[in-house]
């Protein structure tokens, strides 16, 4: 087991930052949210955002998505920072954010319609991206004629057919329920390693954080702050099945659990 | 199951049309014609066509109306909804307005615009704006964050946003306020035609009451409501088969 | 809105509205539009005097005699639509239809049947106000918890115990919103009842100023109509806040 102290974070070989968060502060009024926050998520890799609730995981996952600005510091992405919304990222949304009056087609296409894609030319790419998440004959369906979980594919799709480099994924599945979870879990892991994506994935489910990251950041609250960040190292290849018997899969939820358990009101 | 449902619904009406029927026969007035005699007086209107003289003449006023008020309601209330130095600017108005007993404004609006089609356009507007502006409003301050935010966090410009997801989210309210608007416009449609001057399905009323046909003021009073509630039934259904699902799909159900 | 920090009051542009109207009336733009402080002035004069003070008695009583019966109508009867579902049935078409036909209709009717006085308008405001509380109160009704109602009917509770202990309180949230619906409907209707017969309270006042080109007199009379109106609406709505903080805590 790697694990790595922040003061020791740039110590990581080889692998550089997609994303960079320097110094990022966030105020509301007079309440802090974040403070003077640093983190770097890998190109390539899954990093989750981990945290009891109210530890501003969220704020943060909106602040590299540049839909809330920072209060000071700044979010880089290949080495350029962040101002607002941006072709380099997309973002999963946790209550999926569909639009209802909209087919799946046209969900899915959305993001390519708002950049001006010609109709033939985006459907052809959303309907790429519906098989790909496994909805395939579902186009012309809406979304309340839909599961939670499928919904949560078509967010997915969405998200996918905009090719952007970093995806913003906050609390995908935390409205589905436990078996669609699991499988969305395995896909993840699966989308990882095919799509050579940079993944931003918050979450409030250690299990979930553990069994899907490359790198574990987790955030304490009042204010937010990154306690600690975890690379689990040998599980990752033992495939899906094995991967929630491991010892070490085991051990670092064991561990997280011991040092969040103090903010479980 | 539909069976009894729909024989429940005959009886209720066997029971209320029977009950007319049995307190005109008593008489429980000598102004309380029998529904029997009403519903003849009915007919006889229907076949040599006064009734429809008579509609041509009172939904006119009504149709010009809702039609102004729909353009412009819609455009304030989109105003209001978005912009919050509007808002405080109009709301209260209009806030007051659904309140407050607007009829009190006729004898005004005649004194302004005398007893013409003008004044009863009016009184059919302040009737129906209100409800429009403020459900307009609200359903565009209740347009879903996560829609908006997905719709900025893929690079919508303000014009998108507006067109693709603020407008397709608030129409259901929108249209029912629509609905609402008609309703309040047949109210004001038929206070202006007593009040103002009797014209229309108005004059049959006041006529036939001023030489005691009771049977035909009685006519016409049934056949305007019966009017106003299936035109407000059928817009009813219209808005549950155009917006089906559109206020379902959230992540709630 | 925020100005300069501050945050303005709700229903300060009204302050701004009468400005606009006094700048109207001053400039002499049209005759029917005198100047606001001259209807203020006019308003305070006018209250003490008998004529005002009849109308709005006379109004009031009709109104509240109206609303009155509404609320005593209403309530029971949409409670026991809730329960019986034959009786729900039964009226549930008729209540729709008068909550949306234009009962203005019906006033000649009244008129005819009841004669050109208060008992019209009593009739025509608890007509206008009665099928929203019904409605209303039938809804309240139908999501009572079932486990409630069990622990009623397990602790030997009478139907007559039931209704009054159970059933009305359970509905409240929902009774007392169509009560404040129909109230403000209840307004609207006193005056169409009382504009339609024009020889009782504030209608007959109505008839005498437009007949003598009264404006500032009729204005005045306008702004406490509508004054009151909305402060009842707004009194109400304070009203079901109250009530409504039990509603989104019980099961």
């Amino acid at each position: 087991m790697s694990q790595i102290k922040p003061d020791a974070r740039q110590a990581i070989p080889a692998t550089d930052s997609a994303v960079s968060v320097r110094n990022v502060s966030k105020v509301y009024g007079d309440v802090q949210a974040l403070k003077d926050l640093t983190l770097d998520f890998p190109r390539g890799e899954l990093t989750s955002l981990l945290g009891p609730s109210g530890c501003g995981k969220t704020t943060l996952l909106k602040i590299i998505a540049g839909l809330l600005p920072a209060t000071s510091g700044e979010v880089l992405i290949n080495g350029r920072a962040v101002t607002g919304p941006g072709p380099d990222r997309s973002f999963v949304f946790q209550d999926f954010a569909l639009m209802p009056w909209a087919t799946v087609l046209r969900n899915v296409a959305f993001g390519l319609e708002l950049r001006g894609v010609a109709k033939s030319e985006r459907e052809a790419v959303a309907e790429k991206y519906i098989a790909a998440v496994g909805l395939a004959g579902f186009e012309q369906k809406y979304p309340h004629q839909l599961s939670g979980g499928m919904r949560q594919r078509v967010g997915l799709a969405r998200a996918l057919s905009v090719k952007a480099e970093v995806l913003l994924l906050d609390e995908p599945f935390s409205a589905v329920d436990e078996q669609t979870r699991r499988k969305f879990q395995e896909d993840m892991l699966e989308l990882v390693q095919n799509e050579k994506k940079t993944f931003i994935f918050v979450t409030h489910s250690i299990e979930e954080a553990v069994y899907v990251s490359d790198q574990i950041a987790i955030l304490l609250p009042r204010p937010s702050r990154v306690s600690e960040i975890i690379r689990p190292a040998s599980f990752r290849d033992k495939g899906v099945a094995n991967i929630r018997r491991d010892p070490e899969y085991l051990d670092i939820v064991d561990r997280i659990w011991a040092s969040l358990r103090n903010y479980v009101e | 199951m539909i069976n009894r449902s729909l024989l429940l619904k005959l009886l209720s009406g066997l029971i209320v049309f029977g009950a007319w029927e049995i307190a005109g026969r008593v008489p429980i007035s000598y102004a309380f014609p029998t529904f029997l005699e009403s519903m003849a007086a009915l007919a006889r209107m229907t076949f040599d066509g006064t009734i429809f003289v008579a509609y041509g003449e009172t939904l006119r006023p009504l149709v010009v109306g809702v039609a102004i008020s729909a353009v412009f309601g819609i455009g304030i209330g989109l105003w209001i909804g978005l912009s919050k130095q509007f808002e405080w600017l109009f709301s209260p108005i209009f806030i007051v307005m659904q309140a407050a007993p607007l009829a009190a404004l006729i004898p005004i609006l005649v004194m302004i615009y005398g007893i013409g089609l003008t004044s009863k356009v009016f009184v059919v507007c302040i009737m129906a704006m209100p409800v429009i502006v403020l459900n307009t409003a609200s359903a565009v301050r209740n347009t879903p964050v996560s829609l908006k935010e997905m719709a900025t966090s893929f690079l919508a410009a303000d014009r998108d946003v507006l067109l693709k997801i603020i407008l397709p989210a608030a129409s259901p309210v929108i249209f029912s306020g629509l609905r609402l608007g008609v309703s309040a416009g047949f109210i004001g449609a038929i206070l202006s035609e007593l009040k103002i001057t009797p014209t229309g399905v108005g004059d049959i009323i006041t006529y036939s009451r001023s030489i005691a046909d009771y049977p035909s003021m009685y006519a016409a009073i049934f056949s305007i409501i019966l009017l106003a509630v299936l035109f407000l039934n059928l817009l009813e259904k219209l808005e549950n088969i155009l917006f089906e699902g559109n206020n379902r799909g959230y992540v709630s159900d | 809105m925020i100005l300069f920090g501050y945050k303005l009051p709700a229903l300060s542009s009204l302050i701004l509205w009468a400005l606009l109207w006094e700048v109207v009336g001053r400039l002499e733009l049209t005759f029917f539009v005198p100047p606001f402080s001259e209807v203020v002035t006019t308003l305070i004069a006018l209250i003490p005097t008998p004529a005002f003070l009849s109308a709005l008695g006379i109004t009031a009583a009709a109104f509240g005699a109206g609303v009155f019966f509404a609320i005593v109508i209403g309530i029971p009867v949409g409670i026991l639509m809730g329960k019986s579902r034959v009786l729900d049935e039964l009226l549930l078409p008729w209540v729709n239809i008068f909550l949306s036909a234009p009962l203005t209709a019906l006033v000649p009717v009244l008129m005819v049947l009841f004669g050109f006085g208060t008992r019209t308008v009593i009739i025509t405001t608890t007509l206008f106000a009665i099928w929203i509380i019904i409605l209303n109160a039938r809804a309240g009704v139908k999501q009572i918890n079932r486990s409630l109602v069990e622990m009623a009917r397990s602790f030997g509770a009478s139907p007559l115990d039931a209704f009054f202990k159970v059933y009305f309180w359970a509905a409240l949230p929902e009774i007392l919103g169509g009560v404040r619906i129909g109230v403000i409907r209840a307004v609207k209707g006193v005056i169409i009842g009382q504009l339609l017969i024009s020889i009782v309270g504030f209608g007959a006042l109505f008839e005498l100023y437009s007949s003598k080109f009264l404006m500032a007199e009729f204005w005045a009379v306008l702004i406490v109509l509508f004054g009151l109106a909305f402060a009842l609406s707004e009194f109400l709505a304070y009203l079901e806040r109250k009530v409504s903080y039990y509603a989104s805590s019980r099961g």
